[in-house]
């Protein structure tokens, strides 16, 4: 913990200065993500000298770090107090952030069944397009006081201010996880998951690779083993997740270009050219695809989602609806009125 | 009284000529149903916190959605203020009336749309009460998780702008975390989808900061919820303690144990007094506190959590540990927290019901202030506190045909959210800022943060046009009315002129 340190202060000065020099500011961690969304001309900030874990007591359900704090040593310090970041973030990379974690708002396998980063965002200190340092939420689970800052900052990748802490709920880790592989075709995983999801059934993670569905069970004893005898199949080493999580599967390392596509969770089968992956038991789905984006963008509406692409340099976020994407522009307008954070990165125009 | 909307502080409405805005609303809207007459408007002057009232302007009650969009896009035009109210059951005045603005009833958009239990939503419109969500999934073994005490009667679309809670919110979560996506219209009638029908949309996450907003930044129409299966079973066990430390120290160990039980209560010696004269629920009357633990899910989990957590009790200094025997004693158990507040209204001609929340740790230190205020005010106060997530519903009892006591009381249930506040809490877990709380908000946020909240707000609503005076307090009445404790030798907000 040597290397802890709130460097708060000289963030705010970088940002006051920026502010007077009217100069656009690149944030970032340590890069991990930065294949997602178009790339920024700005001046580099770098979050990763404003670091450490501020507080954490595990029977408070609440850990407060630094922006900049790496996201292994959150997560090793909730691993020695047996607790977990229940929307298990993707890293995609050894450095990943805090910050970055919530600035994308990535969530991993658990997500359909214990909720996404922004719901286990309690409160945020965040530096403003005004050049203050503001505090919103805090370290309660409920609540309701004011608008809920922080929740709109998961997921706004940076450009509606800058985020300096973050306080999370956080969880017990389940006493039991073990994990199953039961060999079908896509359709009948499908309809299997829809069936499943409609009973208390202890599945906190499926994917489905063209032949194999892959489950995990997490729960007591009882749940988990009563529910691993119905269910059959055979066990799974259960570090497929984190391999599917930080894309080290072999389907990841296909040539094409990585889309993820967000779907309702009863979507059947998509047809569509190149490889599959179903992952969050339908609702998110991984393809590999050479296909023009315009193509995957359609199609992918028609079912009611969206579709984003993960190569580095590749067309940016899903497009908005007109009257949506007014509305966009104007919360920038009002958070960054000079527009510092993080220009275009999200859409051009923000 | 400075709870009411005063335009000296809180900002100038616009002056609406009544018998105008009615004939233009009825030339443009011939079969909306409004009401102008007193005795029609009577019934409507407040909410759930009765104690403040305001007749409005007008009473609106439309029944489809293109009334909604032409009478906002009208009042926008004429610059009139419209305060929404679903089902009138908000305990901090968000939907309190104002005597210059229209009060919009989203009440008859009470129908079901779609039930989808193999995609786990509904699609329903705003006016549907909270509980019929769960009666209308039932068949398929389903439910909607969050249930405010006022399930019976709360609409989804009220829910959806208090960002409600409920007695099971520690494991499955707030109105925000049970949403897939709301529609809306804005206050120039635009319609927008926030969310989607899968689970995240591209873009800022609106619908996470339009939960909770108070109709502040829009009107809801449709709310599209999750539904879960519901759990196979739940049991409930009543522990007894002879201090609230140790009490609050059990609920710390039940979670240090690694279990998050599906509701955790605690009640202190008053209320369970209140509780057992009313309900008989078999509750013991000389506890100094008791805690109900519901563990609920699959069968062979709750047996083994059931132990874990009766062991973990005894271990905390229980001195009694009782396992509900059948559902009827579990009913029982549960009726008389569920009854706490009308019980306490049995002792009391009347009570005030705070929100806030703490971190738990500061359970004693917070119980031991609330009871100093008490004997410093010559009011009792009885303790119900939501002990798994931290929001304490502390209710204040007092007699308000004595002169004085409501007053008193309003100023010791101030005295206790600011005391949440200093100890890292806040002064609303769920029942919502509204007008209540308006003081106390200059408490928690600084008048930088006061101002991005309204920016916020005039990013949807650059007029004020919708529900002006909640939620968000302006400078001018923080420097008023706002806390005026010296923190740290400062006064708050010393750059604005006191008047």
């Amino acid at each position: 913990m040597s290397m802890d340190r709130d460097m708060s202060q000289t963030l705010l000065e970088q940002v006051n200065q920026a502010l007077n020099e009217g100069t656009p500011l690149r944030i970032q961690g340590s890069n991990s993500k930065a294949m997602l969304g178009n790339p920024v001309a700005g001046e580099v900030l770098d979050t990763r000298n404003h670091r450490g874990i501020v507080s954490y007591d595990p029977t408070e359900l609440v850990l407060t770090a630094r922006a900049g704090t790496p996201l292994r040593e959150i997560e090793a310090a909730l691993h020695e107090a047996g607790q977990m970041l229940p929307c298990e973030p993707p890293h995609l990379g050894p450095e990943a952030t805090l910050g970055g974690m919530v600035a994308t708002g990535l969530s991993g396998p658990r997500r359909p069944w214990a909720g996404s980063v922004r719901d286990f965002v309690l409160g945020t200190r965040v530096i403003t397009g005004h050049g203050k340092l503001l505090r919103f939420g805090g370290e309660v689970m409920k609540n309701v006081a004011g608008y809920d800052v922080s929740r709109l900052m998961a997921g706004s990748f940076g450009c509606l201010g800058l985020l300096t802490e973050v306080s999370l709920k956080v969880l017990p880790r389940p006493r039991l996880c073990l994990s199953l592989r039961l060999p079908m075709g896509r359709n009948e995983a499908l309809a299997e998951l829809a069936e499943w999801g409609q009973q208390p059934l202890p599945i906190s993670a499926a994917c489905h690779d063209g032949e194999t569905l892959y489950l995990r069970l997490e729960g007591g004893e009882g749940s988990v083993q009563s529910a691993r005898q119905r269910l059959g199949g055979e066990t799974l080493d259960n570090r497929f997740w984190s391999d599917l999580r930080e894309q080290r599967l072999a389907f990841f390392t296909d040539a094409a270009p990585l889309w993820r596509l967000s779907v309702p969770t009863i979507t059947g089968e998509l047809e569509m050219p190149g490889q599959q992956l179903i992952d969050w038991g339908g609702a998110q789905r991984w393809l590999k695809t050479c296909a023009p984006a315009q193509a995957i963008r359609d199609q992918v509406a028609k079912v009611g989602g969206h579709a984003t692409c993960y190569a580095p340099g590749a067309t940016s976020s899903p497009p908005l609806p007109v009257a949506l994407m007014r509305y966009h522009r104007a919360l920038k307008q009002q958070l960054d009125p000079q527009g510092v954070f993080n220009p275009g990165r999200l859409y051009p125009d923000l | 009284m400075n709870i009411l909307y005063d335009e000296r502080v809180d900002g100038a409405l616009p002056n609406v000529d009544r018998a105008a805005l009615l004939q233009a609303l009825r030339d443009a809207l011939p079969d909306l149903e409004i009401l102008h007459r007193d005795e029609d408007l009577k019934p409507y002057e407040c909410d759930g916190l009765s104690a403040y009232r305001t007749v409005p302007l007008l009473v609106v009650l439309p029944e489809r959605l293109e009334q909604v969009q032409t009478l906002l896009k009208l009042c926008h035009q004429r610059g009139v203020p419209v305060v929404a109210r679903g089902a009138g059951t908000g305990l901090s005045g968000g939907a309190l009336p104002l005597a210059k603005g229209i009060l919009l009833v989203m009440a008859r958009f009470n129908r079901i749309l779609e039930v989808n239990p193999q995609g786990r939503y509904a699609r329903v419109q705003p006016g549907v009460r909270n509980l019929a969500i769960s009666q209308a999934v039932a068949p398929h073994g389903m439910y909607y998780a969050p249930d405010p005490s006022s399930q019976i009667a709360c609409s989804i679309g009220g829910n959806v702008a208090e960002n409600a809670g409920g007695v099971h919110c520690l494991k499955y979560g707030l109105t925000v975390h049970n949403v897939l996506k709301v529609d809306i219209l804005t206050v120039e009638g635009e319609r927008l989808s926030l969310g989607s029908d899968a689970l995240d949309s591209p873009g800022f996450d609106l619908l996470a900061l339009f939960t909770g907003s108070e109709g502040m930044l829009g009107i809801v129409t449709e709310v599209t919820v999750k539904l879960l299966p519901k759990p196979q079973v739940a049991r409930v066990i009543l522990a007894s303690f002879d201090s609230v430390e140790d009490a609050g120290r059990a609920v710390a160990d039940i979670i240090a144990a690694g279990i998050i039980p599906g509701g955790l209560e605690m009640m202190d010696n008053l209320a369970i007094r209140a509780a057992e004269d009313f309900i008989h629920a078999g509750y013991p009357v000389d506890a100094a506190a008791i805690l109900l633990c519901e563990l609920d899910g699959v069968e062979a989990d709750v047996h083994d959590d059931c132990e874990r957590v009766a062991a973990v009790l005894t271990q905390a200094g229980a001195r009694e540990v009782r396992l509900a025997c059948d559902e009827a004693e579990r009913v029982r158990f549960w009726a008389g927290r569920k009854n706490a507040f009308p019980a306490v209204g049995r002792i009391s001609p009347d009570y005030y019901c705070m929100d806030g929340t703490i971190p738990r740790r500061e359970l004693p230190r917070v119980l031991k202030g609330i009871s100093d205020l008490s004997a410093e005010y010559g009011l009792r106060v009885a303790n119900v506190f939501h002990a798994g997530d931290g929001n304490m519903h502390p209710l204040i009892l007092f007699d308000a045909n004595l002169p004085g006591e409501l007053e008193r009381a309003e100023a010791i249930g101030g005295k206790i959210l600011e005391l949440c506040v200093k100890v890292g809490g806040s002064i609303t877990g769920e029942h919502g800022v509204g007008r209540e709380k308006i003081n106390q908000m200059c408490a928690q946020f600084n008048s930088d943060e006061i101002t991005l909240f309204h920016a916020v707000k005039a990013t949807f609503d650059p007029q004020g046009l919708l529900n002006p005076g909640k939620n968000i307090p302006t400078l001018h009445r923080c420097a008023e009315f706002g806390a005026l404790h010296v923190h740290q030798g400062q006064l708050p907000f010393p750059e604005l002129e006191r008047f």
